[in-house]
């Protein structure tokens, strides 16, 4: 079904979004729209509001003003964990990663709103629950095998070396089967062989999963090389949108990053 | 409806500075090692009861108690090294625990050398009242109040003025940046378990010819400084304070027109109720967590 | 790959519940029997407080609280009200749940040491009503002539029969505690303890996990008060204190964090180890204290992590001997 929809079909749309810190406007009526089946990037100088725009979509932060819609429907008024089960799920810059459990473990995690039972039945282990708990087992080693973690699957995740803790976040999410798939600064702290093997990754996620892709980050490398689709953020509001190439060549997008070496 | 009620503002600013102080303590042990030291109570206890056996002992009364506070100052100083310091890199959970397994050696320990019995401390000047705005206030009342403003001054110019101080304010600020400064963060956790010791001890000191002392008296009154420092914003020493004097006024009131019975349930409940409004005490800055 | 029908957690429980009815055979007297009865009531306790604060990350410093109401509520209805004990039972364990269920909505809200602070003034709270509301509890003397427990026409007079039925109560506490964590319940609950924000993401709502297991571990502590009461016959205020809560955080630590087996470690090591310190008569406190710090000192990850270590060097050694 996503692979026959119109590439340019919003599947978020942010309108007119503020975000307020005490006294300090960290959005002001910014706009983002993430079109269904795509790659898009936000990108901006320190200090833009890019994580800040992931934490308005994904409920982490209160908006001022603004709407969020995804897929049509309104979700800026639900919670962090309503607005994951109607399929935004994101990963964080500062690694979140569940460090005692195993990494098998931190990916069925992922699927908590899929794996249906109740806890009756967990106390009684009863087939049906045995058979969620497989299905849930098998799409998480999925995952992992996916991201090219599945060998580790036993390892205590905190055990992980920090580049495969960015892809063990990154199986998590995908783990919950999103339509959205958010992922803040996903390179920081990779080399560029890693950097490179992560780029390959998210146009799989998008081509192969089928899941759409927001991406903050700082490396435009990667940010070229992936992306269908660039919004640039620069204080808190939106300074311009569209292709890699047409970003490239925006006079505006040059004059903002100008002085700041990436 | 409001007959005695200077009366209860008295006795209870009285206990309160107590707590207060108390809290204090917490305070500076928090600040620089990020521990709640379930062994405050006895570092009170410990004042109160050294006080009075080297009183007993023949020591003047003055002398007396100083002793007995730079002892419990030594104390604190011991746990630092003997029982807190090895355990550098265990969960703090650990930690708070040996801090109860060191009030149970003190409470023991203090239990067989000064036995089971109720003690009291001559009351530093005499025990006529004073009469003053309604209320008849003991001499010994100021001077807990005095030492209490006399021990905050002189901390107030030790974070101020000192080169210690502020070291230790660096180190409750941030650890890391600390260490690469020079400070030495081992040392202020030392210090600082030494000084909650003298706060301590010096509040045990100055309660016991008020409400008299026993070995087992620490734990009520640990949990009392818990309360302040907690009502006043854990981390904030002034705001510890301040919330030792609203807790002795709430409790005085509360024994005063609730029931003296449910006075400790009074103000633990007008405590929780604050919590739950403020759920980071009364002068504590909400934590701004970043994703 | 087929999978076993009776699962591993079933097995463990199975034999762990052979080694609890095989203790009595081992003891010397009747009194060594009365303290394994303690020690499995404390056992369900810890096991649960383990699920809350080992588990879920949620200190709490006022379970005690909670087996004061499981008991004072059997006490109260199977005496005063003259229901039958079934009945006690229920009310004491859904009494201790709902107090609960009340008190987790704005006490979960606050975190580490602020948390810890609510519950501490929650527990000495309830244990104050205990010594006041003396119409009703009997105040610091205590409540005496509670009925001995007695169930679908069965009394439990001897202390034999009442181990036993605390063995078979413990090893389904245990059994529910090692299913519960290996289910998405526990997945969630221990995901919130390491970041509240990843498992909010992942759609955990955390609000209601954090009271699930708060409830769970409150009417656990209310299912050993119940039967506390009905094992002693007698309860006073001083057994619900603040003390005790402090010494169910004790058995939780030492055992083991998040380790179901370590918590059951935990509560019968500290409930023999004041007997067994009974021959050193005055210092007694002083050694336990002192157990108390070294313990913690030499096996940071409590008793259930010790006994891991163990075991792995006692393999590598069998190994380095077969190689």
């Amino acid at each position: 079904m996503p692979a026959n929809t119109t590439p340019c079909a919003p599947l978020l749309d942010v309108s007119g979004a503020t975000v307020r810190f005490g006294g300090i406007h960290a959005l002001t009526e910014a706009d983002f729209t993430i079109a269904k089946g795509s790659v898009t990037a936000l990108i901006g100088p320190n200090g833009a509001g890019k994580t800040t725009m992931l934490n308005a979509i994904t409920g982490m932060v209160p908006l001022a003003g603004g709407a969020i819609t995804l897929d049509g429907t309104d979700i800026a008024g639900l919670p962090p964990q309503k607005r994951a089960a109607a399929g935004v799920v994101r990963t964080f810059q500062n690694l979140e990663v569940f460090t005692s459990m195993s990494v098998l473990e931190n990916v069925m995690t992922g699927r908590h709103a899929l794996t249906r039972y109740s806890i009756t039945a967990s106390l009684l282990r009863t087939p049906g629950f045995r058979r969620a708990e497989r299905a849930c087992r098998d799409a998480a080693m999925d995952c992992l095998e996916f991201v090219g973690l599945a060998e580790a699957a036993d390892t205590p995740a905190g055990d992980l070396p920090y580049g495969k803790q960015r892809l063990l976040e990154m199986a998590r999410a995908l783990a919950a089967e999103p339509k959205l798939l958010l992922l803040d600064e996903p390179a920081a702290g990779l080399n560029s062989k890693e950097t490179a093997q992560l780029g390959d990754l998210i146009r799989a996620v998008c081509d192969r999963r089928n899941v759409t892709v927001g991406l903050v980050e700082h490396d435009m490398e990667l940010v070229m090389a992936v992306s269908d689709h660039i919004t640039v953020l620069h204080f808190g509001r939106p300074l311009a949108a569209g292709t890699p190439d047409a970003i490239q060549a925006n006079p505006d997008v040059i004059k903002a990053y100008l002085g700041e070496d990436d | 409806m409001f007959a005695g009620a200077p009366q209860y503002i008295v006795s209870g600013l009285t206990q309160g500075a107590a707590y207060g102080l108390i809290g204090l303590g917490f305070t500076m042990i928090f600040n620089t090692t990020g521990i709640i030291n379930f062994a405050q109570g006895e570092f009170v206890m410990l004042g109160g009861m050294l006080s009075v056996c080297l009183s007993v002992a023949g020591l003047p009364l003055p002398l007396a108690i100083v002793a007995a506070c730079l002892a419990t100052a030594v104390i604190g100083g011991l746990m630092e090294r003997l029982a807190i310091r090895p355990l550098a890199g265990a969960p703090p959970v650990n930690a708070v625990i040996i801090t109860i397994g060191v009030s149970i050696l003190l409470r023991g320990g203090a239990m067989l050398a000064f036995g089971k019995d109720t003690l009291a401390l001559p009351a530093f000047s005499g025990v006529k009242p004073i009469l003053a705005f309604g209320a008849a206030i003991q001499p010994q009342s100021l001077w807990v109040l005095a030492v209490t403003l006399a021990l905050l001054a002189a901390l107030k110019l030790f974070f101020t003025a000192t080169i210690q101080g502020k070291a230790m304010l660096a180190c409750a600020c941030q650890k890391k940046a600390a260490s690469l400064v020079g400070i030495s963060v081992a040392r202020m956790a030392l210090l600082s378990f030494a000084i909650s010791g003298l706060i301590g001890a010096t509040a045990g000191a100055i309660l016991a010819p008020i409400t008299m002392t026993a070995y087992d008296v620490g734990m009520m009154l640990g949990l009392k400084g818990f309360a302040a420092c907690i009502l006043g914003g854990l981390g904030n020493p002034f705001g510890a304070a301040a919330g030792g004097l609203i807790l002795g006024i709430l409790e005085s009131f509360g024994a005063g027109y609730v029931s003296s019975g449910y006075k400790d349930a009074f103000a633990f409940i007008v405590l929780l109720l604050l919590l739950f409004v403020k759920p980071s005490g009364l002068f504590g800055k909400a934590g701004v967590e970043r994703v | 790959m087929k999978r076993p029908v009776i699962g591993q957690s079933v097995v463990q429980a199975g034999l762990f519940l052979l080694l609890l009815l095989a203790v009595p055979a081992a003891l010397p007297n009747e009194y060594y029997l009365s303290i394994c009865i303690l020690g499995s009531l404390n056992a369900v306790i810890a096991v649960g407080l383990n699920l809350l604060m080992g588990y879920a990350g949620q200190v709490s410093l006022g379970h005690a609280a909670f087996y004061g109401l499981g008991a004072y509520a059997t006490a109260i209805a199977t005496t005063r009200f003259g229901l039958p004990i079934p009945v006690g039972m229920a009310a004491g364990v859904t009494l201790a749940a709902a107090v609960a269920w009340i008190v987790a909505a704005p006490t979960l809200r606050l975190k580490g040491n602020y948390l810890a602070m609510a519950t501490l003034g929650f527990g000495i709270i309830i244990s104050i009503v205990f010594n006041e509301a003396v119409d009703l509890t009997g105040g610091p003397s205590g409540y005496v002539g509670i009925p001995r427990l007695a169930l679908f026409g069965y009394t439990f007079e001897s202390d034999r029969s009442y181990y036993t039925l605390m063995a078979v109560v413990l090893a389904l506490v245990v059994l529910v505690a090692l299913h519960l964590m290996k289910s998405r319940t526990g997945r969630a609950l221990r995901a919130l303890h390491v970041s509240e924000k990843a498992a909010s993401s992942l759609g955990i709502d955390i609000a209601a996990h954090k009271r699930f297991v708060f409830v769970l571990s409150a009417a656990l502590a209310g299912l050993a008060g119940v039967l506390y009461a009905h094992y002693l016959s007698f309860i006073a205020p001083a057994s619900f204190g603040f003390s005790f809560s402090v010494q169910l955080v004790v058995m939780v630590v030492l055992g083991g964090m998040a380790s179901v087996w370590g918590s059951v470690a935990g509560a019968f090591f500290l409930t023999a180890l004041p007997e067994a310190l009974r021959e050193f008569e005055d210092i007694d406190i002083l050694v336990y204290g002192a157990i108390l710090v070294l313990t913690i000192m030499f096996l940071p990850d409590g008793l259930a992590g010790g006994l891991k270590r163990l075991g792995r060097k006692l393999r590598r050694v069998g190994v380095d001997h077969a190689g």
